[in-house]
């Protein structure tokens, strides 16, 4: 994958896409799906770090899930709520840890300000920006996937319609409706938050989807389906909704960094998942108030969140020329 | 032409009347009785203040009416007052914390085109070579470090290891002079120009790339024009069509996108001004600044829209 692939800073616009022939095997017959091996070894050496990144952030997420979930905290990683200088009565002393100590073997990036392991913290964190993500890119994929799909294929008075109340959800600044949303429930869980952040992504996977829709259905295979007389249910889903899932997954990618900023800057602002959860955008906001003292506490969660954005804006894009390609060979 | 102005104020209507509708029903979703939402906790609360609110809100009235009395109000520039801050107009609010806002907005569109030009054009005069590839990632990682963060560090930077700028707090302008507010101001409003410049930068390059394929610029060339009279003087200024509509509309947003930076600098803006009010949940600030906020971006956008069309003359055509 050398040449226009490895330039990946490069010109993005449409028609420097377009003018790129197209990198598919002329394979006969069915085409074949790619395993996860042969499309990692496709990737420019940036994409496949930033893809191994992820893996470590949300595979460790998921571990400490499991971790506290399912095991109890038996498996090695320290719990991210334990304060090390607490009092422990079975011991009868107090804890040996301490607010704000500097790196060590026992704890790799110190304790926070009130002792508490931040590595451990930092991994927990993941989990709030991986379901935060995963929910508004579920329900962007298929609410807005399907519904962009629909009304790009049958227009009319649905189209009309259905994207008039997607503008005026637009027309709004994303952050103060996300706020006026969030202000309205009492009680502030995981489960509200990525509920109210993935109900707002979906007019602008609706966007994507009905584009890619508009596009496809003047295509031939389209027009002799319905020559065919197939029904129109039929086309949605056999050619319609597979020809538009590959640009709307990897806009998924893109759309996820932006998600996990916006739960960030919630956070950040305390009106995320409430404490003691950790969070990368509470754990900043929770550093910064002494900043002169640690300024690692500040670093690692900021540098988890950044470097997150970036794996998945990365990824993203390398997967949205790579649609691009695939739509252009159709 | 006419027919453009007309569709376009059609949809500004349409798209007003829904932001509007959907602020004003903010207070009918609340769970439970409107009254004890808007009271909020730390209200004082007495039998004589309840039925104030339910007469001032028209409570036993149907919903449209209620829509069209509230709305009558809003225009003329009564949303009504703070039920926890007493005797605090939500109007009075908009109008002291307005400039402010406007200001960091402002000064952040300022600095993020005076970094972002000379950037998206040196990217697109040596594209592809190592100026251009060394600019564009930086110009990613920028887009991908959340505006607080930015704060974080330039607080970090010049207020706590350098000691040149205070870490947080705002002085008015018309309170100690135009040079203590730039000292408040400066730091906040470069934490909110980096990602626009990103944005700006990355516009300005691929446009200016597009231009500077064109019979005019190779002209200008082969006159013996130096190449920055040709970038700056001949290939800028079309370049910079759809870089006037993104400012224009960003503007708008960012109106809205202060909030974080403000509440990080504790600067006395709207958006600060709002996040207390969710604390509090002092529901009829949260409602006006909300409504304010998504009309002015909302305008602002059609504004724009319509100067975009006036400029390019093959948008109105189509």
């Amino acid at each position: 994958m050398d040449g226009p692939m490895s330039n990946d800073a490069g010109a993005r616009t449409a028609t420097a896409v377009a003018e790129r022939s197209a990198p598919i095997p002329a394979g006969d017959g069915k085409p074949k799906r790619a395993s996860f091996f042969q499309v990692f070894k496709e990737m420019p050496i940036l994409v496949k770090l930033s893809t191994i990144w992820l893996l470590l952030v949300f595979g460790g997420a998921i571990y400490a899930k499991l971790d506290t979930g399912v095991f109890g905290g038996a498996l090695p990683l320290q719990d991210p709520n334990f304060q090390t200088n607490n009092f422990n009565p079975e011991t009868g002393a107090f804890g040996d840890g301490e607010p704000i100590e500097a790196p060590s073997a026992q704890h790799w990036l110190g304790t926070d300000a009130i002792a508490r392991d931040t590595f451990a913290r930092i991994v927990h964190g993941g989990w709030v920006s991986l379901i935060v993500a995963g929910v508004a890119a579920g329900f962007g994929v298929i609410v807005g996937g399907f519904l962009g799909s629909l009304v790009g294929y049958v227009r009319g008075f649905t189209e009309t319609v259905t994207m008039s109340i997607i503008d005026v959800i637009l027309a709004f600044p994303a952050l103060i409706l996300l706020l006026a949303m969030v202000s309205i429930f009492k009680v502030r869980n995981l489960f509200v938050i990525s509920l109210v952040i993935g109900f707002l992504a979906i007019p602008a996977y609706t966007r994507v989807a009905r584009a890619g829709s508009l596009a496809i259905s003047n295509r031939e295979f389209v027009l002799a389906a319905r020559a065919i007389g197939t029904k129109p249910a039929t086309i949605l889903r056999r050619e319609i909704i597979p020809n538009v899932l590959p640009t709307v997954l990897s806009y998924a990618m893109v759309a996820a960094a932006f998600v996990i900023v916006v739960e960030g800057s919630l956070s950040f602002l305390g009106l995320s998942v409430q404490l003691p959860t950790a969070t990368w955008g509470n754990m900043i906001n929770q550093a910064r108030r002494d900043i002169d003292l640690n300024l690692l506490q500040v670093i690692a969660p900021s540098l988890a969140l950044v470097f997150t954005v970036l794996s998945l804006n990365q990824v993203g894009d390398w997967f949205q020329k790579r649609a691009g390609f695939r739509a252009s060979a159709l | 032409m006419a027919k453009v102005l007309g569709t376009r104020l059609l949809r500004l209507a349409a798209t007003l009347f829904a932001v509007t509708f959907l602020s004003f029903i903010m207070t009918s979703l609340l769970p439970g009785d409107p009254v004890n939402a808007i009271l909020g906790v730390d209200a004082p609360r007495d039998e004589e203040t309840v039925q104030r609110i339910r007469t001032e809100l028209g409570l036993d009235d149907p919903l449209p009416q209620r829509y069209v009395t509230w709305l009558g109000n809003a225009a003329q520039g009564d949303l009504g007052e703070s039920y926890i801050n007493r005797g605090q107009s939500v109007s009075d609010t908009i109008k002291s914390r307005l400039p402010v806002t406007a200001q960091l907005a402002f000064m952040a569109i300022i600095i993020a085109l005076i970094l972002a030009i000379p950037i998206g054009v040196l990217g697109a005069y040596r594209q592809g070579r190592w100026q251009d590839q060394t600019t564009s990632a930086g110009v990613q990682v920028a887009l991908s470090v959340p505006n607080f963060i930015t704060g974080i560090m330039l607080i970090w930077l010049f207020a706590v290891q350098l000691k040149w700028l205070p870490a947080s707090n705002w002085n008015r302008i018309s309170d100690k002079g135009l040079i203590e507010n730039m000292k408040t101001a400066i730091l906040p409003s470069t934490a909110l120009a980096l990602t626009q410049m990103a944005i700006f930068s990355r516009l300005i390059r691929s446009d200016m790339i597009a231009t500077l394929q064109e019979n005019f610029v190779l002209s200008a060339r082969a006159k013996g024009l130096s190449d920055r009279y040709v970038l700056m003087r001949h290939a800028l200024r079309p370049s910079s069509l759809s870089l006037a509509t993104i400012v224009g509309i960003n503007f708008g947003a960012l109106l809205g996108g202060t909030v974080i930076i403000e509440t990080l600098f504790a600067i006395p803006g709207l958006g600060f001004r709002l996040i207390n009010a969710i604390n509090q949940r002092d529901i009829l600030v949260i409602q006006g600044i909300t409504v304010f906020v998504a009309v002015v971006y909302v305008v602002i956008n059609t504004i724009v829209d319509l100067f975009y069309t006036v400029l390019d003359p093959r948008i109105r055509r189509s």
